[in-house]
């Protein structure tokens, strides 16, 4: 016994199967592009075929570029890539060093500082060449940082970067921290959508461009902190600091630079 | 009469050894990020524990079992050894080596992305390749199930495949077509960036393609669960398959429609047109139709069972059915969290009442009552029935089947229908810490302590599980004679070509998935600059 042949036109299970399932995708479809579209009412379609894309998700540029926010303050143009910074050259951290001399009176000597400047000492490069980019632009502000960043070359930015990279971190005799992890570092708050600070600081992730914060100078830390809390400090690029400072409150603040600065 | 014994068991048994630690793993997320325990405080051994559990549970348990049921049904239906069990041990080694490829990263804490990847994080290189190496194991059983269909047809022409063969062959091809999105997504993005070769992904792209996988995969988990409804339940408790075509349509349905619907888990995501997420919507409302068709004739089924036991009037057949069979246990407990996690679904494919529970802990919810309950339940269903076959020894252990499948189902309950409450009070999933603490969320303490109970129920559930077919390895020798499947009403003599073979409704299946996907992914393909930085999970802080 042959069995019929299913792709063809006298076989009822083949054009009632093909015409149901045509059927509903185009009635889905009609309904999906075309009449929902013009049921919105804030929808700025001009006619069918622009519902269409719409619906298609074609992208679209803004009808109106007065739209676009502008920042009243210059906003860091630093795009950061985890590899921005990988793989430097002996030449380049030793150029580093070269150009490092002026540093070493607020920085120290081997990049620990003794001044409540930030520990500069094994930080990631991406971090330091962040925020030297953004001293120049602007992004960032301060009176001694700026002037002397404003005559760098990029090549003198990732040199430097590298160069302190390369150094070893603060040493073990560091004091290790007295007591538990305050609360507001180990788990954030959810209700006020702050993220554990580990999220980007590195023990559970590390995203790219933020900074290395153990053993960093307690005063330098809520100084930042309190810094992005007023909008002071504005070169994070989402506000994603400013928004979390925002939610502290002064004691986290001061809890939270505490337990970085007794963190080995 | 089953020949490849030791092959199923050792399917089976590795199937149940991941679920085992798995169910574990899933208790203890439940209990640590509970009112009862203080918080753990790194928030990365708890993804860790989700990403193990969503591997173990939604990868490799469901796919051993579906291809060691795969093997038995077709040496049982079309009675005659498995061709190419050689191949069949070579897809088992892949599977084993792949699970084992991808649990170690992830144990290391160098994978902690969930089982969903969620790029742009991207964590160690070995993990997606075990992932791709289970897969590719499993293809090979598609394969296998594929060419003894066709090698019985040849030999058989002019009769029906047998019922239980067709659905068996039905899954394995929806599995093969529903695992191209992810393969895509991991070879060709994700793989790449792990191993360094690409520093940027698309993220919206990717999400895409694993939608594609992602809720079909749901209905290849859920087919040996049809298979045994039609094929185990009606003979296992004395009744009559009420209508074999309508099991035939609805297999054929399942393989339609179960395909172009995923993007109804990207109804909050912008990188997709709400054109197509209304046509996506359409289609996984279909979804209900071979649902439905498989609810009526298997009550009808059960019905015949009640009715030749005497059962009599309108609603007396319930009474009179066979309550102290564990199989009539499996499937009443079944039906009931299918329904209700039926109607939870009708509430998620709807483009806008997802919008009240998107990504809450009701989504949660959902897919544990209807895989972990609906599904799995039938999953011990099919391990207590193919057990006597597959060992040569009694499985009559009746008590304690019976108390398994119980707190089973009661443990589901009490697990997921909490979880359903504080989704719709806004309590949101993945999230490692909730601080209960908080007056806005205190209230909720009570159902989070209620669904770690129904999880430690859930744990000594398994247990027993294990302690059954463990059981049975040690009972009395018995000669189980030929495995039977159900015996429909009117066993069809022969069948229309089109509910005898594939070719229509695959061909339905790749022209929807060509309608529905096509013009998207083509679209984002196109698009300039959608790819941001990949986030390395584990590397060097």
């Amino acid at each position: 016994m042959t069995e019929e042949p299913i792709f063809s036109l006298r076989n009822r299970w083949f054009t009632t199967a093909v015409a149901v399932t045509a059927g509903i995708a185009v009635v889905s479809a009609t309904v999906g592009f075309l009449w929902l579209p013009t049921l919105q009412a804030d929808a700025r379609l001009a006619g069918m075929w622009d519902a269409i894309c719409s619906a298609a998700g074609i992208v679209r540029a803004a009808p109106n570029e007065s739209l676009v926010v502008q920042g009243t303050y210059q906003t860091s143009g630093v795009i950061a890539f985890p590899e921005t910074m990988e793989n430097a050259s002996a030449i380049s951290i030793g150029r580093g060093a070269t150009l490092a001399l002026p540093c070493t009176v607020c920085h120290g000597a081997r990049g620990l500082s003794e001044a409540d400047s930030p520990n500069l000492a094994g930080q990631y490069p991406l971090a330091i060449f962040k925020q030297l980019v953004d001293y120049k632009s602007g992004a960032r502000v301060n009176a001694i940082m700026s002037p002397r960043v404003a005559g760098m070359s990029d090549q003198d930015m990732r040199d430097l970067a590298a160069y302190y990279a390369y150094l070893p971190r603060l040493p073990g005799q560091h004091p290790a921290t007295a007591g538990a992890t305050p609360r507001i570092v180990e788990s954030g708050a959810p209700m006020r959508n702050i993220a554990p600070c580990a999220t980007c600081h590195g023990s559970v992730d590390y995203k790219a461009g933020s900074a290395w914060l153990e053993g960093q100078s307690p005063v330098y830390l809520a100084a930042q902190l309190r810094a992005f809390a007023t909008g002071a400090r504005h070169n994070d690029i989402n506000q994603q600091m400013r928004n979390i400072a925002r939610g502290m409150s002064s004691a986290e603040i001061d809890q939270a630079a505490q337990y970085y600065a007794g963190q080995p | 009469m089953l020949h490849s014994r030791r092959l199923i068991l050792a399917h089976f048994w590795l199937a149940f050894a991941g679920f085992g630690i798995a169910l574990v793993l899933g208790e203890w997320q439940m209990f640590i990020r509970s009112p009862l325990h203080a918080w753990i405080g790194n928030p990365e051994w708890y993804y860790r524990s989700v990403t193990a559990h969503g591997t173990a549970m939604a990868y490799v348990f469901p796919t051993l079992v579906s291809m060691g049921f795969g093997y038995a049904i077709t040496e049982a239906a079309l009675k005659r050894p498995l061709i190419g069990a050689r191949w069949a041990w070579t897809g088992f080694a892949l599977v084993a080596v792949g699970t084992v490829t991808a649990v170690v990263p992830v144990s290391l804490g160098l994978a902690s992305v969930l089982y969903t990847f969620y790029p742009p994080m991207i964590g160690s290189p070995f993990y997606y390749i075990g992932v791709v190496l289970v897969v590719v194991g499993s293809w090979i059983w598609v394969a296998l199930m594929s060419v003894n269909l066709y090698t019985w047809k040849r030999a058989n022409r002019g009769t029906p495949v047998p019922l239980a063969m067709f659905a068996n062959v039905a899954g394995s091809y929806l599995w093969a077509w529903t695992a191209v999105g992810a393969a895509i997504e991991l070879l060709f993005q994700i793989i790449p960036a792990a191993l360094g070769l690409t520093t940027t992904i698309d993220a919206g792209l990717a999400r895409v393609f694993f939608s594609w996988t992602l809720h079909a995969i749901v209905y290849f988990w859920l087919m040996p669960t049809y298979i045994a409804y039609y094929t185990i339940i009606p003979r296992a408790i004395g009744g009559r398959l009420f209508s074999d075509p309508m099991a035939r349509i609805s297999f054929a349905l399942f393989l339609v429609v179960a395909m172009p619907i995923g993007v109804h888990h990207l109804f909050a995501d912008p990188e997709v047109g709400a054109g197509f997420k209304f046509m996506h919507s359409v289609f996984t409302a279909l979804v209900a139709l071979p649902t439905l068709l498989t609810v009526f004739t298997i009550c009808a089924s059960v019905e015949i069972a009640g009715r030749l036991r005497g059962g009599k009037g309108l609603l007396g057949w319930v009474a009179t059915l066979p309550w102290r069979n564990p199989m009539m246990l499996a499937i009443a407990f079944s039906f009931v969290m299918l329904g209700f996690g039926g109607a939870g679904g009708i509430i998620n494919m709807s483009y806008q009442l997802d919008a009240s529970i998107h990504n809450t802990q009701w989504i949660t919810g959902h897919f544990h009552l209807i895989f972990g309950g609906a599904i799995v339940i039938m999953y011990f269903a099919i391990a207590y029935d193919l057990w006597p076959h597959l060992t040569g020894r009694a499985l009559d252990s009746f008590r304690l089947m019976r108390l398994q499948l119980w707190s089973w189902f009661i443990g589901m309950i009490v697990l997921t229908f909490p979880w359903h409450y504080v989704g719709v009070l806004g309590m949101p999933r993945r999230m490692a810490f909730y601080d209960y603490a908080d007056p806005a969320i205190a209230p909720q303490a009570l159902s989070v302590i209620a669904s770690v109970i129904g999880g430690a129920i859930l744990v000594v559930s398994g247990a027993l599980f294990v302690a059954v077919l463990v059981r049975g390895h040690r009972a009395v020798r018995v000669e189980p004679g030929a495995y039977r499947f159900s015996v429909a009403v009117h066993q069809p003599q022969r069948v229309p070509a089109a509910l005898n073979g594939f070719g229509l409704w695959v061909s339905l299946m790749l022209a929807l998935t060509v309608i529905n996907y096509g013009f998207p992914i083509v679209h984002l393909l196109s698009l300039p600059n959608t790819s941001v930085p990949v986030v390395r999970i584990g590397a060097a802080k």
